[in-house]
């Protein structure tokens, strides 16, 4: 048994411990919590080994620097676009390495996304909370934040050097920009011109983005007479319409319920695309039905089963490429002699 | 059953609407409802999170779909389910003093009533747990006085401190965690609803009827000394 501490010199703000999140305590106001780009997080942990609900951290664009103290281990890292140092050294944004004592890893926002997830081989050992290490943002239960001066430790760890390498990105994600949403559940509250400008419009992510929800900037979808609605249900997609007509799209640590009206609600797949936007960026949305919503969340789930399967597969160490190569030839070479 | 409205919520969810207004009758329903699909869990359901006047099935689209949940839940409406658990009588301590009731005045004035009256009328209702909501241990309470029910502002306020103890329309609840409210706030309350024991850690079940009893600055001050805010 081998332990690894890796001790952190550096975090922005929303560096969280989370896991693949806690379902079903909802009625107690607890929304799921966990990865804000559930797909990423998956990559990281599986392209490594890992259950692809393990324990990660995931990193927001403040960044995250960290030494290894004691141990060695192999990490893997997916999401976004960022810029990853190891010993001084850049390697790709999505990939598996290892991390001896004394090596200094950095972590920060580069080109694009919002959120990158860093995977550990071996056991986190990080709080739990209702049974889950998933971090809820505003209170801090679960995992909780990483801060200058803490550690990340590390229990049965191992060294994989036949899945070191670059993690293959996948090619099948919908385009972020065009936004696809089922209407309401309170489309009621909001006029038919209203509805039309909310398809229609371009919207901006604002800096009010953090793992509750992002504000957007853009037209005005103000409603009369819908202040006093009672407090419902809300969901990972909400797009709710605040009093003062500004939308809101909920995001992983989002409220469990609210009384301003949801005029549309984001599918699965692509709230995990807004939530890698940044501030600024811009996006519109585009109406779906309930049933083909349905449809492509079956297709796009298949995508993602064989994606995850091939990145689960080992690379395999040089040795054993080569003798793997050897072994081709030679039985080619047996097949073709007469 | 009166007339019930579906809504599709994105891909992976369906709201179960039973009645447009809060009454206490429409909520028992909404529960009554809740312990008949607990009972009978349809296939691929997630989870239910009982409202008001509503409930909402999160389900994994992979195995159903809206049409299909809509007709398991459609099949549970007159369903056999045992008696609603008798709840708990739960006092709740409040501080209405200065900076901790920074919407006292306002309300006063919306209320055309003194501060002194607010407080009083505040303290007199009844008041019983509907559900949770919002954020953990949000424990909505229904039951405040026709006299005192006031709209919530037309934006939420962030970094309301935990523990404000926030009134809208018919509506009460304690503030749990540091968080945004477009509630008004009109006291503190030093009681924890959040606890750390694993076994029970929501101080309270939906259906427990809760009295709030005042205390002063100095009472709020020694019970909160030493605790994080």
């Amino acid at each position: 048994m081998t332990d690894a501490v890796l001790r952190v010199s550096f975090a922005g703000p929303l560096v969280t411990y989370q896991d693949a999140g806690r379902v079903g305590q909802m009625r107690f106001g607890v929304p799921a919590s966990g990865p804000m780009d559930r797909l990423s997080h998956a990559a990281a942990n599986t392209a490594l080994g890992n259950a692809p609900d393990c324990t990660a951290v995931e990193i927001s664009v403040g960044g995250l620097s960290l030494e290894c103290i004691s141990g060695a281990l192999s990490l893997g890292v997916a999401g976004g676009h960022f810029k990853v140092n190891r010993a001084e050294e850049g390697i790709g944004a999505w990939s598996v390495f290892a991390l001896q004592k004394g090596d200094k890893l950095t972590i920060r926002a580069g080109s694009k996304g919002s959120w990158a997830y860093l995977a550990f081989a071996g056991t986190v050992n990080a709080p739990k909370w209702l049974d889950h290490t998933a971090t809820h943002s505003a209170s801090g239960f679960g995992g909780g934040a990483l801060l200058a001066g803490s550690t990340i430790r590390v229990s049965d760890t191992n060294i994989r050097e036949e899945r070191h390498g670059d993690i293959e990105r996948p090619s099948f994600l919908p385009p972020k920009d065009r936004v696809r949403v089922v209407r309401g559940p309170q489309d009621r509250f909001f006029t038919d011109t209203l509805i039309e400008t909310f398809f229609s419009a371009q919207y901006t992510l604002t800096g009010s983005f953090d793992r509750m929800g992002v504000r957007l900037s853009g037209p005005k979808l103000e409603v009369g007479g819908a202040l006093s609605i009672p407090s419902e249900p809300i969901t990972r997609g909400s797009v709710q319409v605040a009093g003062n007509g500004i939308p809101t799209v909920l995001l992983a640590d989002h409220q469990t319920t609210g009384g301003y009206p949801k005029i549309a609600t984001v599918i699965s797949d692509d709230i995990d695309n807004v939530s890698q936007m940044r501030a600024n960026d811009r996006l519109s949305f585009v109406e779906i039905s309930p049933q083909d919503a349905v449809q492509e969340i079956r297709k796009s789930a298949t995508d993602r089963a064989l994606y995850l399967a091939k990145i689960a597969e080992p690379k395999g160490t040089l040795g054993q490429r080569l003798m793997q190569e050897n072994l081709i030839s030679g039985a080619i070479a047996n097949d073709t002699t007469p | 059953m009166q007339k019930v409205s579906f809504y599709p919520v994105a891909d992976h969810a369906l709201l179960v609407q039973l009645g447009p207004e809060i009454s206490d009758a429409l909520t028992a329903q909404v529960l009554r409802l809740d312990r008949a699909i607990a009972a009978n869990p349809p296939l691929g359901l997630r989870e239910t999170v009982p409202a008001f006047v509503n409930l909402l099935a999160e389900f994994d689209p992979l195995v159903t779909d809206h049409q299909e949940m809509e007709a398991a839940i459609r099949s549970l409406f007159d369903a056999e389910v045992g008696p609603a658990p008798k709840g708990t009588e739960r006092e709740v301590l409040v501080c209405y003093e200065d900076d901790l009731a920074p919407d006292l005045d306002a309300v006063s004035k919306a209320t055309d009533m003194s501060p002194e009256a607010v407080i009083n009328m505040h303290l007199s209702g009844r008041y019983q747990v509907g559900m949770y909501g919002f954020a953990p241990g949000y424990a909505y309470l229904s039951g405040v006085p026709t006299a005192l029910q006031v709209p919530r502002k037309p934006a939420a306020i962030r970094d309301i401190s935990a523990g404000s103890v926030v009134i809208a329309g018919p509506q009460c609840l304690v503030m749990t965690l540091t968080m945004p409210t477009g509630w008004c706030i009109i006291g503190r309350s030093p009681t924890e609803i959040l606890r750390s024991d694993p076994d029970k850690p929501f101080l309270f079940d939906v259906g427990d009827s809760v009295k709030f009893r005042r205390v002063g600055r100095s009472a709020y001050d020694n019970l909160t000394k030493g605790r994080e805010t």
